[in-house]
């Protein structure tokens, strides 16, 4: 795949690039040029260092939409065995913007459901820009409650811009059908891990994102309507994006601070673009470490501690003056 | 999300100001002027053109609790801000702002009241408050009155309007308000309690696509906008109109959505007939 760089890696481009240099020169049968790359090798840590130690939201915006970043597909044939792909929604047709099917993690039977985005135009038609429509959202609650019948956990990855606004998705029934899955993973007598591995947008993440752990990854963001629309209505313009973004608090830091999510999954020097294997290494870990605490739960508590995770969310006040979080 | 247009325009004054302007108003649809009593006491809907107005939740309850039955729960809950949102305009301005326009506290009212006698908990959206939008307090007193409905073991009946979606001040935390009324309502399912959902117009976004749409019977006023995403929005995507009736309650009952659409001065009876057949 082209390497692609945003703005703000522009400065680690020519580092890069030179690294190849010198590795086209050692192909060539020339070997003096180790020491040059061991030097540029940490001449780009460091500059890496220095661009990431201080990213604005709007960068880890960029970077959750990376067109490098490895994409739904790319962790199921990284960090699972035996992936079998299911399709269709057993009522109307097979949505390509969600992918689901069953496979193991580490051993242990799953089901795996999430927003594929694609790769270039062709793709990314045939994907939707990972936004779905309703038969993909019944998709994918038609393999969670096939994992519920067989008893095997969840886990859902969300990459999505955000729910489909064209005339056919709302001709389906888009609000019923999300409102429905909402409901019935409140519900679902298994585990159910969800885990933001780009963009978390608005209702088409929360249409598969109900669980017992919600994981982000450290430059993946999850907001309750992208910072260009957000822009477009309070500033009335969309160049106010990077304002909006700040405002929406939509990193995982900031939700992990709220209490929204339960944990952040790092990423490799750079972000996951950088380092596809470390970071499909990083994401296995910290699901494991997930899934192992939630499988030591029975399942009644399961449901109802996931029940209290979404019941306790919201800041209000009232009359004894009260700040309930 | 930001409310500019006036629903219901007073005519503009020329000699006698202080009278027109509270007798009469001026018909959105067909720009006809209406006495205003009258245009009340038809439940707001136009005797030209049949089109709606708008209610709020206040009249709503009015309308649809027996006289004198309706007790509020919750009544003192605010929003805050917890994002500290800094836009154009805080959100502490915009609550205060929303707060005197409407006279309201939040956009939901709940309580318990008894619909032709039979007693329920209920739940109102106001649409005029930043658009009915779901915030931290929408969600928090939706959630209380489902509870609240399966510890009177009680049937649960809401009636949602509001065109706001999800309250970007509070970002994912208006999101997760989602995730925390469906829920509600999934504890409802599990005690086995009635939960009817009314739609009105509009219903839309966040509300559309969580609570107002798990009711185990759905009704909607004719021609309400029900949909997950703007009209303006879906617009200005495709760059294409929409077609007639794009998003409407009847194109909505066609395609098996809602199970009744009741003419909003039947709408009382619509409910008390249901809650008859299950609860008495
Ligand atoms: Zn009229």
């Amino acid at each position: 795949m082209e390497r692609k760089y945003l703005d703000f890696e522009k400065p680690l481009e020519a580092i890069d690039k030179k690294i190849e240099a010198y590795a086209e020169v050692k192909k060539g049968g020339q070997s003096n040029g180790e020491n040059g790359t061991v030097g540029l090798k940490q001449q780009l840590s460091e500059k890496t260092k220095e661009i990431f130690s201080n990213l604005t939201d709007w960068q880890i915006v960029q970077l959750s939409r990376h067109p490098n970043r490895p994409h739904m597909l790319d962790y199921v044939e990284n960090i699972f065995d035996d992936f079998v792909e299911l399709h269709g929604d057993r009522c109307s047709e097979d949505d390509h913007a969600v992918v689901a099917g069953i496979g193991k993690f580490r051993g242990i039977p799953v089901a795996i459901a999430g927003q594929q985005k694609g790769r270039d135009t062709k793709e990314n038609l045939f994907r939707k820009f990972g936004m779905a429509h309703p038969p993909g959202y019944r998709k994918a609650m038609r393999i969670m409650h096939l994992a519920e019948k067989l008893h095997m956990p969840v886990i859902s990855f969300i990459d999505t811009p955000g729910a489909n606004p064209d005339i056919q998705a709302e001709e389906n029934g888009q609000a019923l059908v999300i409102a429905e899955n909402l409901f019935k993973m409140s519900l679902l007598k298994t585990p159910v891990l969800c885990i933001i591995i780009g963009e978390g947008g608005s209702g088409g993440a929360l249409g598969i994102g109900v669980g017992d752990r919600i994981l982000m990854q450290e430059y993946s963001i999850y907001s309750v309507i992208s910072p260009e629309g957000c822009a477009s209505i309070l500033w009335k313009s969309q160049s106010a994006a990077a304002e909006a973004a700040k405002a929406l608090r939509l990193t995982a830091k900031a939700l992990l601070d709220m209490g929204i999510i339960d944990a952040i999954v790092p990423e490799p020097q750079g972000g996951v673009h950088r380092d596809w294997k470390k970071a499909f290494e990083l994401t296995a870990e910290t699901v494991d470490k997930h899934l192992r605490e939630l499988k030591t739960i029975k399942t009644d508590e399961l449901v109802e501690l996931r029940y209290q995770k979404y019941r306790k969310t919201g800041v209000w006040l009232e009359k004894e003056a009260e700040e309930n979080e | 999300m930001i409310f500019k247009r006036k629903k219901y325009i007073s005519i503009e004054a020329r000699e006698k100001p202080e009278i027109k302007k509270d007798l009469w108003i001026k018909c959105e649809q067909c720009g006809k002027l209406i006495y205003k009593k009258k245009w009340e006491e038809n439940f707001k809907i136009c005797m030209y053109c049949d089109s709606y107005g708008r209610m709020t939740a206040h009249e709503r309850i009015a309308q649809l609790a027996d006289p004198g039955s309706f007790a509020e729960q919750w009544g003192d809950m605010v929003s805050c801000d917890p994002l500290e949102f800094t836009g154009v305009k805080s959100y502490t301005d915009k609550l205060k702002e929303e707060r005197q326009k409407t006279g309201l506290k939040e956009g939901i009212i709940t309580g318990v009241c008894k619909i032709n006698g039979v007693p329920c908990a209920l739940a109102v959206i106001d649409a005029g408050f930043i658009m009915g939008s779901m915030g931290s307090v929408v969600g928090e007193k939706f959630t209380r009155a489902a509870e609240y409905a399966i510890e009177k073991k009680l049937p649960l009946v809401s009636v949602s309007g509001g065109g706001g979606g999800a309250r970007m001040y509070e970002g994912v935390i208006s999101l997760m308000q989602m995730a925390k009324t469906s829920a509600a309502v999934g504890k409802l399912k599990k005690e086995g309690l009635l939960y009817l959902s009314v739609l009105t117009d509009p219903t839309m976004g966040g509300i559309a696509a969580s609570f107002a749409s798990l009711g185990d019977i759905i009704i909607a006023e004719p021609k309400a906008l029900i949909g997950f995403a703007g009209p303006r929005v879906i617009e200005q995507t495709i760059r294409q109109k929409l077609p007639a009736g794009f998003q409407r309650t009847e194109f909505l009952f066609e395609h098996g959505m809602i199970d009744i659409i009741s003419k909003r001065a039947e709408l009382k009876d619509a409910i008390g007939k249901i809650l008859l057949v299950i609860h008495s």
